[in-house]
């Protein structure tokens, strides 16, 4: 398992446009890492990602891209990415879906691009998004077992893989 | 509602080219829900890149797509390159300027001819890939490989293009342009044209949002969104071209903004070629340092987004891929439900959906069974069908 790397500490001061992005989320968000012209990564409450997911979506020019699970100590951190156009800014908002029930409440409702990333973390990553309208598999096929997380860190890409679903086999007549 | 039907197209059809499940509901004609399954060739590149290091890791990607092969490895780039903070040659951004516009220019013509084929107009879709055929050889030429160009490296890029070679490519977009602009006028004054696109497929400016459509989806439903002008790279602002957008969501609106958009790609080849200046191609990078970063790249489908994060190591902690068809195909659901039949194929294939890049872990095939069954061929013979009546009634 890879170590999770440690965020610098130095607050960054709330500037610019993605200064204002991030103040306008108030308290929601906890720490931000990184707030530059272009840039912002900051760290929300993982409680209140519908709150917060429902303030982005009605700001002026944003636009929901897409979520990335990433596998880490404490569970699994999930990264809201949105853009603003034409300011040409990608704030990005972290939740941690701490260990071990890995749940965050599902902002599909909300924000419909949203809709098959959440499925696809919950397929490769486990994360669990309550409320979610459609909670199919996207990504994995219907015989994959469950409880198996391919993306994650302690998963082997040759070790953990599970066999194939059976073959019925040939008829013997075939066989030489 | 008992005469509701369903059709299945896919996941395997000769005529398709890659895999993708489609669930079309219907009351009669009208469809009245959509449903996508995909992923039946997924890859798991994700998982791969994080065993390859930071150098290999462009070579993997850019095998996301063989059409987008160029602005894969450049949003993976630009964000390794953020995060260590390298400042890239003059030289190298007008390079990579030039690659990833020839490789728009050969997608949008690839678009044009697939739709024209769905409409039944099969001339459109020999002009159109007789026209893309002087691209792909200056993709040749610049890069050394029609598909897969290996051109970009964290730094720069990997080969210069000579100045001998840069005129070829300049004498190859040129020659093109008088037959792309007859092609685009004979499409957009098209009379069957406009009666067979317009108000055909509509995503609503509201609808496109809430999707997250983006390239020329979004704005042919009115977004005014570009990476390349929003947050320029490469060399874009430094080139003078334009961004075309329209309102009405039809399809019409998506094609004629393809075909406006080669004619722009042009415009910026040979700004490009008559501006590059001289000097190095590559800039040193020692290491990747700690921390985290995101790229973006307009694809010809839209906005390509990467994510790194790196732990210091020579290997990626994660890398995550967003290819435009991921946000663009869920946009069937308010493009497709109220429509005809005879209009599901061009619908479906006015976003350009790129199959391969929206799935990255292999599976089996999950066949339904004992259902009223049509395929996407008979589908695309309803399409031209349709359009083969607007034209005897024109």
């Amino acid at each position: 398992m890879s170590e999770f790397v440690a965020e610098s500490q130095t607050p960054s001061p709330l500037e610019g446009y993605v200064g204002e992005i991030l103040s306008a989320l108030g308290d929601a968000v906890f720490a931000v890492e990184q707030c530059d012209e272009r840039r912002g990564f900051a760290r929300i409450d993982p409680a209140r990602t519908v709150e917060v997911a429902r303030k982005m979506f009605v700001m002026d020019g944003a636009r929901f891209v897409t979520a990335t699970g990433l596998d880490v100590r404490d569970g699994i951190d999930v990264l809201y990415h949105w853009a603003f156009e034409p300011a040409g800014v990608v704030v990005t908002l972290k939740a941690l879906a701490a260990g071990p029930d890995i749940t965050l409440d599902s902002i599909a409702n909300d924000v419909p691009a949203a809709n098959w990333i959440e499925r696809e973390m919950h397929d490769l990553l486990g994360v669990n998004f309550p409320n979610h309208p459609d909670m199919r598999r996207l990504i994995l096929d219907d015989s994959w077992p469950e409880g198996v997380y391919p993306l994650r860190k302690d998963f082997d890409q040759i070790k953990d893989r599970p066999p194939l679903p059976a073959i019925p086999p040939a008829p013997e007549e075939d066989l030489i | 509602m008992s005469h509701k039907s369903m059709i299945s197209i896919g996941p395997f059809h000769p005529l398709q080219e890659e895999a993708e499940f489609f669930q079309l509901y219907l009351d009669g004609e009208r469809v009245v829900d959509v449903d996508v399954r995909i992923s039946y060739t997924h890859r798991g590149i994700e998982k791969l890149d994080e065993s390859k290091t930071f150098d290999q890791v462009p070579f993997v990607v850019e095998r996301v797509c063989g059409i987008c092969s160029a602005s894969h490895p450049l949003a993976y780039i630009q964000a390794v390159e953020e995060i260590a903070h390298v400042k890239v040659p003059e030289r190298a951004l007008y390079l990579r300027t030039i690659v990833n516009e020839l490789a728009r220019i050969h997608s949008h013509l690839l678009w044009v001819g697939l739709a024209g084929h769905f409409l039944g107009y099969n001339t459109v879709f020999m002009w159109a890939w007789k026209y893309r055929e002087p691209t792909m050889e200056a993709l040749e030429i610049a890069t050394g490989s029609r598909v897969n160009y290996a051109n970009c490296k964290i730094g720069g890029v990997r080969r210069d293009i000579t100045d001998e070679h840069l005129k070829m490519i300049d004498r190859l977009v040129t020659g093109t342009r008088g037959d792309i602009e007859m092609l685009t006028g004979a499409v957009i004054d098209d009379p069957v044209l406009h009666a067979r696109l317009k108000g055909v497929g509509v995503l609503s400016k509201a609808d496109a949002y809430a999707y997250g459509a983006c390239g020329p989806t979004g704005r042919g439903s009115g977004m005014p969104i570009d990476v390349r002008r929003d947050d320029p790279y490469a060399a874009y602002d430094r080139l003078d071209w334009n961004m075309f957008v329209e309102e009405t969501g039809d399809v019409f609106a998506k094609a004629k903004i393809r075909l406006l958009e080669v004619l722009e790609s042009i415009k910026i080849i040979k700004q490009a070629v008559h501006d590059i200046p001289g000097g190095e191609i590559d800039a040193k990078v020692e290491n990747i340092p700690a921390g985290e970063a995101i790229g973006h790249v307009e694809a010809p489908r839209g906005e390509t987004f990467h994510y790194v994060r790196s732990d210091g190591s020579n290997y990626p902690v994660r890398h995550k891929i967003r290819a435009p068809s991921y946000n663009n195909v869920p946009t069937f659901k308010a493009s497709c439900i109220g429509a005809d039949i005879s209009d599901v194929a061009i619908t479906l294939a006015s976003v350009d959906p790129c199959y391969s890049c929206t799935e990255r872990m292999c599976t089996a095939v999950d066949a339904e069974s004992g259902k009223e069954m049509f395929d996407f061929a008979q589908l695309v013979k309803l399409s031209q069908e349709k359009t083969e009546r607007i034209r005897k009634q024109i």
